[in-house]
């Protein structure tokens, strides 16, 4: 056995990676599971009842509000994947291709923001885009405008914003990762063979640099349909999203199950999203490759 | 003429703005937390210390920094060792399933935070167990493994498998092979992963809000606070310091993940 053991390297591996797979198993499998169960519980009053139910299911369909809330979530959280990719791309292709010494200097820049306390810079933006916050104080003591912007705090477009800083260095890293993968010599190929600047880089670079472009989207989209703190920072009632129902069933309106069972849809409707974007991108490739 | 001096074109003019994007709401925060004003708006009243000089003298603030750092303390050892076992499995034995197992090891990052909360929050009730520090400890350290197990498989990728082969044919056990070769090398990455997992649950928010019992971190202080307006200026000068010193830490960090020695040997 022992003889086995040691030369198995497979089974030796196994062994040393078990601690932190036991640990991922006991933290996030398992309670995903109690999750799962829990949603087809019901809450009565402050017990809850250990009966088989669809009934939370049912609420969600039945109550007009939740779906609402939740394709709101969707959406908001589409656009912001969207303006964080738009914004990311052109910075993650400047480090690639113009930046010749000092990349790494230019990526710790970019990440340093990312790991400062999240809470506070949603919070600092609260400050910027305020009623009487930096943006409209200081256009006001400029002259420029003469009364506040209300448009700026408590939107959806405060939301957009807020994460679309948030999330830079997660959509800049993989972009970036990509776009450095490309051989060179397929672009030069490119403008040997006469196409321009701009088509070389929509039919070659582009293409070449989507699995970044992807993992991306889905290191930025998935966490936003959850966040619950930027929409109650400043979004105001407007920007109120998913995370924020989930979030007061587990407060004010304690309702454990339902939470749970709302939990459980959101995360079906992300994977099905997911899938759709995936889908997506198989058929762009096709078309253009 | 300087061929390697990048030209500022348009791009350059960008990535300056996007920089500029990036660290306006971190620069907000020190910027008026010395303001001698109750409100934060331009134009900037004049320069005070009394905001810090609150803090000082608030107990509770204190109390919460303990509990933070006890918590960051634990996570980011306990962290850091699990990923030592974890790089090292990944990069030096072969298994199967090899990419499926690190996958499964990333998910707590991918998934809403949220989610992972409340999946705790309810696991830890049901069976009883009192939210405490140790339960925001258990929530971060979830979320701090897969970080640690990146750092320092690229460190373990960097360096070349037979120096460990050569001590252990020079008659060294497994354990001084350890210490001896394989520790020294990849010290850079453990001390990038203490400091990132650290700052990441120093900072962290979402999990300490579902999983903490009476016992506050400061995050969740900080967020008990912005409700009242007359403290918004003294959560400004703690956030400052807060930046200040999580900005200086990733700093030292990333310093010792990308930078130190090159360790693959030149080809032959």
């Amino acid at each position: 056995m022992r003889v086995w053991f040691m030369r198995s390297e497979s089974a030796r591996g196994y062994a040393l990676l078990s601690p932190t797979l036991v640990v991922v198993v006991l933290g996030l499998v398992f309670p995903v599971i109690i999750l799962t169960t829990l949603s087809f519980w019901k809450q009565d009053y402050v017990d809850i009842i250990r009966t088989f139910t669809f009934e939370n299911y049912f609420a969600f369909f039945e109550k007009k509000i939740y779906y609402l809330i939740l394709y709101r979530s969707i959406r908001i959280s589409a656009f912001v994947t969207l303006v964080t990719i738009v914004l990311a791309y052109p910075l993650a292709y400047y480090i690639a291709f113009h930046v010749q010494k000092n990349k790494i200097m230019w990526i710790i820049m970019v990440t340093i923001p990312f790991w400062t306390s999240y809470l506070l810079r949603v919070f600092a933006w609260k400050v910027i885009l305020g009623y009487n916050g930096v943006i409209n104080s200081g256009l006001m003591s400029l002259g420029l405008i003469s009364e506040p912007l209300e448009f700026l705090l408590y939107n959806p477009t405060a939301v957009v914003i807020t994460l679309a800083h948030a999330w830079a260095a997660v959509a800049i890293l993989p972009i970036y990762v990509s776009l450095e993968k490309i051989d060179r010599s397929l672009i030069e190929a490119a403008r040997d063979l006469g196409e321009s600047a701009f088509m070389t880089f929509l039919r070659v670079t582009l293409p070449l640099s989507l699995p970044g472009v992807i993992a991306a989207s889905l290191l930025v989209f998935i966490p936003t349909v959850g966040d619950y703190v930027t929409p109650a920072l400043v979004g105001g009632t407007r920007g109120i999203m998913i995370g924020n129902i989930i979030q007061s069933m587990f407060g004010k309106a304690l309702n454990w199950p339902l939470g749970a069972a709302l939990s459980i849809i959101s995360m079906l409707t992300v994977t099905l999203a997911v899938c759709v974007l995936l889908g997506g991108t198989r058929w762009y490739r096709r078309r253009v490759g | 003429m300087d061929a390697a001096r990048p030209k500022l074109n348009g791009f350059g003019v960008y990535a300056i703005a996007y920089l500029a994007f990036l660290y306006l709401p971190v620069a907000v925060l020190p910027i008026f937390s010395f303001n001698d004003s109750q409100y934060v708006a331009f134009p900037l009243k004049g320069f005070t210390l009394k905001w810090y000089e609150q803090l000082a003298d608030s107990y509770g603030l204190l109390n919460a920094l303990g509990n933070s750092v006890r918590v960051a303390l634990c996570v980011s050892v306990l962290s850091t060792i699990l990923g030592i076992f974890a790089a090292k499995a990944v990069t030096r034995y072969r298994m199967h399933g090899r990419g499926g197992l690190i996958g499964f090891i990333m998910v707590p990052l991918v998934i809403p935070e949220i989610i992972l909360g409340i999946s705790l929050l309810m696991t830890f009730s049901l069976s009883d167990v009192r939210l405490s520090l140790i339960t925001v400890g258990i929530g971060h350290l979830l979320l701090c493994v897969p970080f640690s197990m990146l750092v320092l498989i690229s460190r373990m990728e960097g360096f070349d498998k037979s120096m460990e082969e050569a001590a252990r044919d020079l008659g060294e056990n497994a354990w001084g092979t350890f210490w001896r070769v394989t520790f020294p090398i990849i010290f850079p990455g453990i001390v990038a992963s203490l400091l990132l997992t650290f700052t990441i649950s120093f900072d962290e928010f979402v999990l300490a809000f579902f999983l903490s019992g009476s016992e506050a971190t400061l995050p969740l202080l900080i967020w008990s606070q912005l409700r009242f307006p007359e403290k918004l200026p003294s959560v400004l000068s703690l956030g400052a310091i807060i930046v200040v010193v999580s900005t200086i830490v990733v700093f030292v960090a990333e310093f010792f993940r990308r930078g130190g020695v090159q360790l693959t040997p030149p080809k032959v």
